[in-house]
């Protein structure tokens, strides 16, 4: 029964994204992240405890920050935004979804949105010391993924990445099974306190030089579970975090972002 | 103690003997244990059990105190209740209360190591704020004995992008005859993450619980707290609810189909089930913004209005329900994929039915328990009837065939319910419901159970607000109270049909661990 397989291969012709060589309107019009709009409303428009608490009471996880006496208008964490859309809801006038996919950072910081200059040389730095650690990668990387308390949503959005939509194997992308033979270790989830040996003992196994990538906000920050008896807040306290991709869950174009910043291979 | 306002299923608590007998006499008489747990009552703990009928869930609640050496004891029920097997662990494991002649009183959700206090959901916030420190890791239990049998641990980190959770194996080298589940490791203390919350930031823990079931755990907290507060949900608002959940359903069956065919090898079925899947998240994402269905649901509707452009969806939905209708007939035609299902990893009907078996893996063995034909709810109501895959022709066999063909039964009810419920929204191209914070002027205090149908079975949410804060939520999951049954499923099975069985349960292990 090999033969009506093999032809319903080629039926539906190729279904295959050309991101990033070109771009494609599912990454670009994907509603991934929280932006503020220019001309916010004037009750968070001066910075003070009043116009914070006002914002936190928009904000489950208290991504939003108000503005700061140096004259930086609201912020938005996009590292602890679960993109719920409540400040959007309530505050169509200060905040809006922004589209596009091209959500992964190389710093923490980078992540608030309206970052300053100071951030955008870290960021450069950082950039540079790790396109010195993966240049020997070329065109063979191989991912190592481990969950430690994710909502089980993330591994779908990882898994997704081998379907013939974004099939990564085209960019010389793998998952493997063996930490030996991995390059990029993906990590989901909270930092489960259960996960925190495992997650050790995975990193341990790897060869050196390792790119550690931080899916989904959860990953980044804990997100809604930022506090508690069993996360750590992600992963960040846990391990040298090198890439960071916000979302609840990250989409599978964001992922695939964040690999190609680990990489080199596209912009921020 | 908080009396809930209006009647809701539940009685005041009754002494621990006669609650005791009560759930045994109940179960014996055909209701099911639906769940177990603890809430502390100043430094006591209630434990609610929830029995369900046909047509009801009830709480039954009794309050038992710490003896003189502060440890809380009551009689375990597993021996007598062996649904209770589980949640008396967890019980244990979240409340630290002891459920005396447990037949195996080791941590599942959480592993305390016998020294951290137990995080107790229920009592102040504070507590347990407190990290925990990271927890020892004990060796599982061995329980076969016998010439060359070994324990293989399979995880908690496994091989492939998987969620952690751990096996382990009691193995001659061939077959299996005996397995532990140890779901503990990504244990995230969801009970206490739903405490102190308003009802609305509540939906978002829920949606969390099991992200691959958001919808469907959205729904049933949002039922619970719907009880509560005497809510009543405008008829567009249902149909959309409606929409979604079938929608994420769709997403999940397709994932199994995925993973059956993975690890069958077929490459270009899981290709195509891939693709289909796909297809069904952006579907839901180009409804709501999210690939699964969050921020849709709230506590009275939707969060917000909703723009549904009917003809371009139903048309897209179509052409979707041709490909997969198409792809599951090759698999029916593909002796190689059939042969690694059938009569592996068989649950028989006795055991399915005495657990009260939930969703797919109960309806493969003849034990009916949807929520969407027993206590209908939302769109649900609105539609026409969801066929029992019985009255389809399906014949309840009981192994990870029969779990499959549910699934790929489940998948064409699924486009009929969407396409009836978006046929029967008001307007051509708006659902429009507006629910101003709602949740947010909920002030009473109460009790409430909710459920709903995740692709998973039957969910349940047991919720209890004060000052118009969750005070405690008890979140079942259908993977939680099905996920036991893995150890009864291995009857002459070998390694290489972990895989299928595994996949065929179609589990989501956040749901488990908590």
């Amino acid at each position: 029964m090999a033969l009506p397989w093999a032809l319903r291969g080629l039926r539906n012709g190729v279904l295959t994204s050309r991101y990033p060589r070109r771009s494609d309107p599912y990454f670009d019009d994907f509603p991934a992240t929280i932006e503020v709009r220019h001309d916010h409303h004037p009750a968070y428009r001066h910075a003070g405890p009043d116009s914070q608490a006002a914002l936190d009471a928009l904000c489950p996880t208290g991504a939003l920050r108000s503005p700061d006496h140096a004259g930086a208008g609201v912020t938005v964490d996009r590292g602890a935004c679960i993109g719920c859309g409540w400040c959007v809801a309530a505050r169509p006038d200060t905040f809006s979804w922004r589209p596009g996919s091209d959500t992964a950072r190389l710093t923490r910081r980078a992540l608030i949105a309206r970052h300053d200059l100071g951030s955008a040389r870290e960021v450069a730095q950082v950039r540079e010391e790790l396109a010195r650690r993966v240049r020997a990668l070329r065109r063979s990387i191989h991912i190592r993924h481990v969950d430690t308390g994710s909502d089980g949503s993330d591994e779908w959005e990882v898994q997704a990445l081998l379907n013939p939509v974004y099939d990564v194997h085209r960019l010389g992308i793998f998952f493997t099974a063996s930490p030996r033979h991995a390059d990029i270790l993906l990590v989901t989830g909270i930092g489960a306190a259960g996960m925190r040996a495992p997650l050790h003992r995975t990193r341990e196994a790897m060869p050196d030089p390792v790119v550690v990538i931080a899916v989904g906000t959860d990953a980044v920050s804990g997100g809604l579970f930022g506090r508690g008896y069993a996360t750590s807040g992600g992963v960040s306290g846990l391990l040298d975090v090198d890439v960071w991709v916000p979302g609840s869950p990250a989409s599978p174009f964001s992922i695939l972002h964040g690999i190609l910043l680990a990489l080199d291979r596209v912009d921020s | 103690m908080t009396m809930p306002l209006p009647a809701g299923p539940i009685g005041s608590p009754l002494p621990v003997a006669q609650w005791e007998e009560m759930i045994v006499r109940r179960v014996e008489a055909g209701s099911r244990l639906a769940g177990l747990y603890g809430t502390d009552e100043n430094g006591g703990c209630q434990l609610t059990a929830l029995l369900v009928d046909e047509h009801q869930i009830e709480a039954l609640r009794t309050i038992v105190e710490p003896d003189r050496d502060g440890v809380i004891r009551y009689r375990s029920l597993s021996n007598r209740v062996t649904a209770a097997f589980w949640y008396e662990r967890a019980l244990h494991d979240l409340s630290g209360v002891v459920p005396e002649g447990h037949p195996r009183l080791d941590p599942l959700l959480l592993d305390r190591a016998g020294t951290s206090p137990a995080p107790r959901p229920g009592a102040p916030l504070g507590l347990a704020e407190k990290a925990m420190p990271a927890v020892g890791e004990r060796p599982g239990p061995v329980d076969v004995s016998g010439y060359g049998m070994f324990t293989l641990p399979l995880g908690p980190v496994r091989s492939g992008v998987f969620e952690s959770i751990e096996f382990l194996i009691e193995t001659p080298g061939e077959g299996i005859p005996h397995l532990n589940v140890r779901p503990h490791y990504k244990h995230r203390g969801i009970a206490k993450q739903f405490e102190g919350r308003t009802a609305r930031d509540g939906v978002l823990i829920a949606e969390r619980v099991e992200g691959i079931s958001s919808v469907a755990h959205a729904l049933a907290f949002c039922h619970a707290v719907e009880m509560i507060g005497g809510i009543d949900v405008p008829r567009d608002a249902r149909l959309v609810r409606l929409v979604v959940a079938e929608l994420e359903r769709m997403a999940n069956h397709l994932d199994v189909t995925m993973r059956l065919t993975d690890a069958a090898g077929l490459v270009v079925a899981t290709s195509r089930f891939g693709w289909h899947k796909e297809r069904v998240l952006r579907l839901m994402s180009g409804l709501c913004g999210s690939r699964f269905g969050r921020g849709v649901v709230t506590v009275g509707g939707l969060t917000r209005e909703f723009s549904v452009d009917v003809l371009a969806f139903r048309a897209e939905l179509t052409d979707l329900d041709r490909l997969i209708v198409a792809d599951i007939r090759a698999l029916e035609a593909s002796a190689s994929f059939l042969d690694r299902l059938r009569t592996t990893g068989p649950l028989p009907v006795n055991v399915a039915r005495r657990h009260g078996a939930l969703g797919p893996i109960g309806r493969a063995s003849d034990v009916e328990n949807d929520v969407r034909r027993h206590r209908r709810y939302d769109g649900y109501l609105d539609v026409a009837p969801v066929p029992d895959p019985r009255d389809l022709g399906f014949v309840p066999a009981g192994d990870a065939l029969a779990r499959s063909r549910v699934r790929w039964i489940e998948l064409s009810t699924s486009v009929a319910l969407i396409h009836q419920a978006l046929e029967q929204l008001t307007t051509d191209a708006a659902a429009a419901s507006q629910v101003d914070d709602l949740a947010d002027r909920l002030g009473g205090d109460g009790f409430g159970i909710g459920s709903a149908e995740s692709a998973q079975g039957e969910v349940i949410h047991a919720v209890e607000m004060v000052d118009g804060a969750i005070r405690r939520c008890f979140a079942r999951s259908a993977s939680l109270h099905n996920l036991v049954l893995f150890h009864d499923v291995f009857a002459g099975d070998i390694f290489t049909d972990l895989p299928f069985i595994e996949a065929s349960f179609g589990m989501g292990y956040a749901g488990v661990a908590m």
